[in-house]
């Protein structure tokens, strides 16, 4: 339990939460017809004769969308239902040729799962909490109607229509705007892991109908929620909740009661309003889809669809920190996004490769570049970095020489930057431009005996006890050797010479 | 020589694959036969052109010594319920008027591939919902059936497929394309004096047919003899991928494998289908039947279909809730009709293009579909329905334990007078209580002509088989056929 409360004049409240993701299903054509479902053509221009629901048109299932839809049922643990039914929603709307969406209302192709959120204090989230997933069903998108191209006409895009939905629908286990937003972007990363949805919610590819209701803290009995619609970023859904929380209490603490009704964000005024109420619902008359036969999965596809998935993300990040020996904080930033892992393990291997070792051996200095270090010159370089010249054996000959101790920290960063800039071999670069670190033991010894010899009262301090000064020798040292001298060696030597 | 519009299917393919005659004569001959029947309105549209261009590519196709298809120089008509590219099609309806599809039905499709031609699109019930076909935007279909002693009343065709049944036994063509929800092939066929099968649920295709309920709705051919339906059905029939109900399975030589010997076969003679108020003429044909599958050698049994009496009220539920959600799609956006009142919006627009565009029956249905799915009627009605579906198809499958085929009247009283029974929905649903439980079921069921009442007007037997054995209906009805000497044929006189 959160420790997330609400001030009301009466005392704490608590909020509770249940999140219904609407998730397009990554594929080449539609849920029932063969028409693109790529983002960005010009209106009307990706519609079959089924999406615009014309007379005698049949759906015809595409195995694709269902595949889609069970290995994101396998990457959330969840029952994967063997036989699974399409019904039809039925509504008259601009943006529904057909008069009715086919859903899944009474059996859903997938069911009971779970989704683990991590421990984040930060964000108030104390402990590692799974959250319940109630269902997975698959369903059609709307088209999109235009209300800007004319000025007393609204025109209608169909070619959404008929686009594969995955709707994910939680338990109402959510206490926080935090445990919600961790929700909705753990959930992203496993889609995108697994590859069945781009998670892209800019382009609507995501949306979340965020389901709200306020109880006195201890209170046994739910309040009565509101659904708000279409909240399209993780931003917006912490914001309706941590609104729509408090407008809730405020109405019950004024004597009102919150209607169960069906709300829409604004996010200008962050702000949520009614958009119908329960008695305005429609009746959707749901009845299966009689032309569609009931969905059975055999259990080669099951077995398939298994084998197909990718290592999930908290796998992946019990990994790192165990095999790997990587700290919680790099598994957790580099296990996040499919981009950043993908990047990760490709140099790790190189690396590994590069310098014969194990990628354990490698894994620590690997992630601390891949988080810290490289991403640092990139920015610093903005648009001179051409990040074509950024490859893995670019990056892996780098941290090559600096584990050699060819090259010391500070080098490998300004070799980096060249070759972003240039792309030219990292060993070349170290060698023309002098970006190598002095490990010759005599010159240094060389330059440690003059240091010694220029400042013997110092010297005489530090064998009276003062440590401290130890620093500034390293620092004599490495000056007087510009800086390129291997700092290990340099230490080595100093502290045999001064005893 | 005979006039070549007697002819049937078989025999005009021969006569064409022969060289007896040209297709060209014959679709010359069948297009002055519709053009001269205008007063029997069994068209909507008339295609004389596209019988003409398929004959010709037939006898072009013979000429060059090209293998001929299945249906070879036969031109049809085509109930105007299935798509035709470039030709309007409107299932009888206002609200379609005008419209012209860019596709072509896969059964349609099936047809011309096998060398038919298109005479005209066949009036039907609106939306194919009506027993009689007068509920059609573009008219009545007028029966070529006269009670006898000289009685003018204007007959029923049947419906849905009153244009199909009219066109055939009128000879106006040798065969029509029908479709069967709940005995719109089997109900008309017998009011005409004509044979019609609706094959087992999935054998043809439902793309590109203006659905009605999509889980009951099935293509068949009705022409004059079982020969010519084995043939057509033949052709029309097959796995599309296009549609989800489609049976994946491969077409059999229907007509090959024709055998009216049924030596070793049992006919089950169901006792719920002697319903009281049925016709003593009717049961007395039903006798005759009996009598005709014994001399073919079949052994009757008797035969229990204990939930016959809840089919009706079943699929009265089911078929009007499948259609309400049908027929959403016709709302004046896309194609039809729109009534878009002066300064009116969305909503408007569709309660006025569907007031308009709809008609009286159509809306009857539309409305109790929507009520019998709606929020707390939905268990009452609809999940009901649906069991006693299921408790009509195991009562099939139990009496297919003791029997091959089943016989049974296709109707309980032969055609009536156009305007008796249109003030009285009840009475005209009671038409289809003996063709409605094997579409329930989805089992393949065909109705021969098998003598005429006192009025001289058509009987039809029914003869309902097993999931896939069209063989044995087809069978069974040959048997009937060939013993029935139906000769019948009625008088010309719209010409």
């Amino acid at each position: 339990m959160s420790n997330y409360r609400i001030q009301g004049a009466t005392g704490d409240w608590e909020v509770v939460i249940g999140l219904e993701v609407h998730a397009q299903v990554t594929s080449k054509s539609k849920l029932f017809s063969s028409a693109s479902t790529e983002f960005g053509a010009e209106p009307n221009a990706q519609v079959s004769l089924i999406d615009a629901a014309m007379p005698g048109m049949l759906p015809v299932l595409n195995a694709e969308c269902v595949r889609q839809a069970v290995r994101t049922g396998m990457a959330i643990e969840a029952q994967i239902n063997t036989y699974s039914r399409f019904d039809r929603k039925n509504y008259f709307y601009a943006d529904l040729p057909q008069g009715y969406q086919i859903s899944q209302l009474y059996h859903p192709i997938v069911g009971e799962g779970k989704l683990l959120i991590a421990r984040d204090e930060k964000a108030g989230i104390p402990e590692d909490k799974y959250i319940g997933i109630e269902r997975i069903h698959i369903e059609q998108d709307a088209g999109k109607l235009m209300h800007d191209q004319h000025p007393t006409m609204s025109y209608v895009d169909l070619n959404r229509c008929g686009v594969a939905l995955m709707e994910i629908v939680s338990k109402p286990d959510m206490t926080s705007p935090a445990e919600a937003g961790a929700y909705v972007r753990k959930l992203r990363s496993i889609l995108r892991y697994v590859g069945s949805c781009d998670g892209n919610m800019e382009e609507g590819s995501m949306r979340a109908d965020v389901n709200v209701s306020v109880r006195k803290v201890g209170a046994a009995e739910l309040g009565t929620r509101t659904e708000t619609k279409n909240v399209n970023s993780v931003r917006f859904v912490m914001a309706v909740i941590e609104q729509e929380a408090r407008r809730q209490v405020d109405l019950i603490e004024e004597g009102g009661t919150v209607v169960q009704e069906t709300r829409l964000y604004d996010p200008d005024k962050n702000e949520t309003r009614s958009m119908r109420s329960k008695e305005d619902a429609h009746d959707y008359r749901y009845f299966p889809d009689p032309d569609l036969l009931p969905l059975r999965l055999e259990d080669a596809f099951l077995v398939e669809c298994r084998a197909s998935l990718p290592e999930l993300p908290d796998a992946k990040r019990l990994r790192y920190t165990g095999e790997l020996g990587m700290t919680e904080y790099n598994a957790a930033q580099l296990t996040a996004e499919v981009e950043t892992f993908a990047r990760f393990e490709t140099l790790l291997a190189e690396t590994a490769r590069q310098a014969g070792k194990t990628e354990a051996e490698v894994a620590t200095q690997v992630a601390n570049w891949t988080l810290s270090v490289a991403p640092g010159v990139i920015k610093s370089l903005g648009d001179e970095a051409r990040l074509e010249h950024n490859t893995a054996a670019a990056n892996a000959a780098i941290l090559q020489m600096v584990s050699a101790n060819t090259v010391s920290g500070g080098q490998a960063k300004e070799i980096y930057e060249i070759v972003l800039k240039t792309g030219r071999d990292p060993a070349e670069i170290a060698e023309t431009e002098g970006l190598k670190q002095q490990s010759d033991t005599g010159a240094i010894e060389a330059e440690i005996d003059k240091v010694l010899a220029a400042n013997p009262d110092k010297v005489a301090e530090y064998r009276g006890g003062k440590d401290k000064l130890f620093g500034f020798f390293v620092g004599q040292t490495m000056k007087a050797m510009q800086g390129k001298a291997n700092p290990g060696v340099v230490n080595e030597l100093l502290k045999a010479k001064l005893g | 020589m005979t006039d070549i519009t007697d002819l049937g299917v078989a025999a005009i393919r021969t006569g064409v694959a022969q060289g007896d005659f040209s297709a060209r004569e014959v679709a010359e001959g069948f297009n002055a036969n519709v053009a001269a029947a205008s007063a029997l309105n069994a068209f909507i549209v008339t295609t004389p052109e596209k019988a003409l261009e398929a004959a010709d590519k037939v006898d072009a196709d013979r000429a060059a010594g090209k293998t001929l298809g299945s249906m070879a120089g036969v031109p049809i008509g085509m109930k105007d319920l299935f798509a035709t590219d470039g030709v309007q099609t409107t299932a009888a309806s206002h609200i379609l008027e005008g419209f012209v599809p860019q596709y072509e039905s896969t059964v349609s499709s099936n047809l011309w591939a096998a060398g038919a031609g298109m005479l005209g699109k066949l009036n039907l019930d609106q939306f194919a919902m009506g027993s009689s076909n007068e509920t059609s935007y573009f008219g009545n279909v007028i029966s070529p059936w006269k009670r006898s002693g000289g009685s003018n009343a204007q007959m029923s065709p049947g419906g849905s497929s009153g244009g199909s049944s009219t066109a055939v036994s009128a000879r106006l063509a040798p065969a029509a394309t029908g479709t069967d929800t709940g005995g719109s092939i089997r109900q008309p066929a017998a009011f005409t004096g004509i044979t019609g099968i609706k094959p087992t649920y999935g054998r043809c295709s439902r793309w590109g047919v203006v659905a009605f309920a999509s889980s009951l709705d099935q293509a068949g051919p009705m022409a004059h003899d079982v020969r010519d339906c084995a043939i057509m059905l033949g052709a029309m029939a097959g796995f599309d991928p296009k549609d989800s109900t489609s049976l994946d399975l491969p077409v059999p030589d229907w007509e090959g494998e024709l055998n009216s010997d049924l030596k070793g076969k049992r006919v089950g003679i169901p006792r719920e289908y002697r319903m009281d108020g049925t016709d003593p003429e009717i049961l007395k044909s039903w006798d005759d039947g009996i009598a005709w599958l014994k001399d073919a050698g079949a052994e009757v049994v008797d035969v229990r279909l204990p939930n016959t009496k809840y089919a009706l009220p079943a699929y009265y539920i089911i078929a009007p809730a499948e259609a309400s959600s049908n027929l959403a799609r016709y709302d004046g956006v896309r194609y039809g009709l729109r009534d878009l009142p002066e300064g009116s919006g969305l909503q408007d627009m569709y309660a006025a293009t569907r007031a308009e565009g709809f008609g009286d029956e159509v809306k009857r249905r539309v409305l109790i579909g929507t009520y019998v799915l709606s929020a707390g009627y939905y268990d009452a009605y609809y999940t009901q329905a649906q069991k006693i579906r299921a408790l009509v198809a195991k009562d099939f499958e139990d009496a297919f334990q003791k029997c091959d085929v089943i016989l049974a009247p296709t109707t309980p009283t032969a055609s009536f007078g156009l305007g008796e029974k249109s003030d009285d929905p009840l009475a005209m649903y009671l038409n289809d209580v003996f063709a409605v439980p094997a579409s329930l079921a989805g089992l393949p069921a065909m109705s021969v002509p098998c003598g005429v009442n006192g009025e001289g007007l058509p009987l039809g037997l029914q003869i309902i088989g097993r999931a896939f054995d069209e063989q044995g209906v087809l069978n069974a009805g040959l048997a009937i056929e060939e013993r029935a000497n139906f000769t019948a044929k009625p008088d010309r006189w719209w010409v």
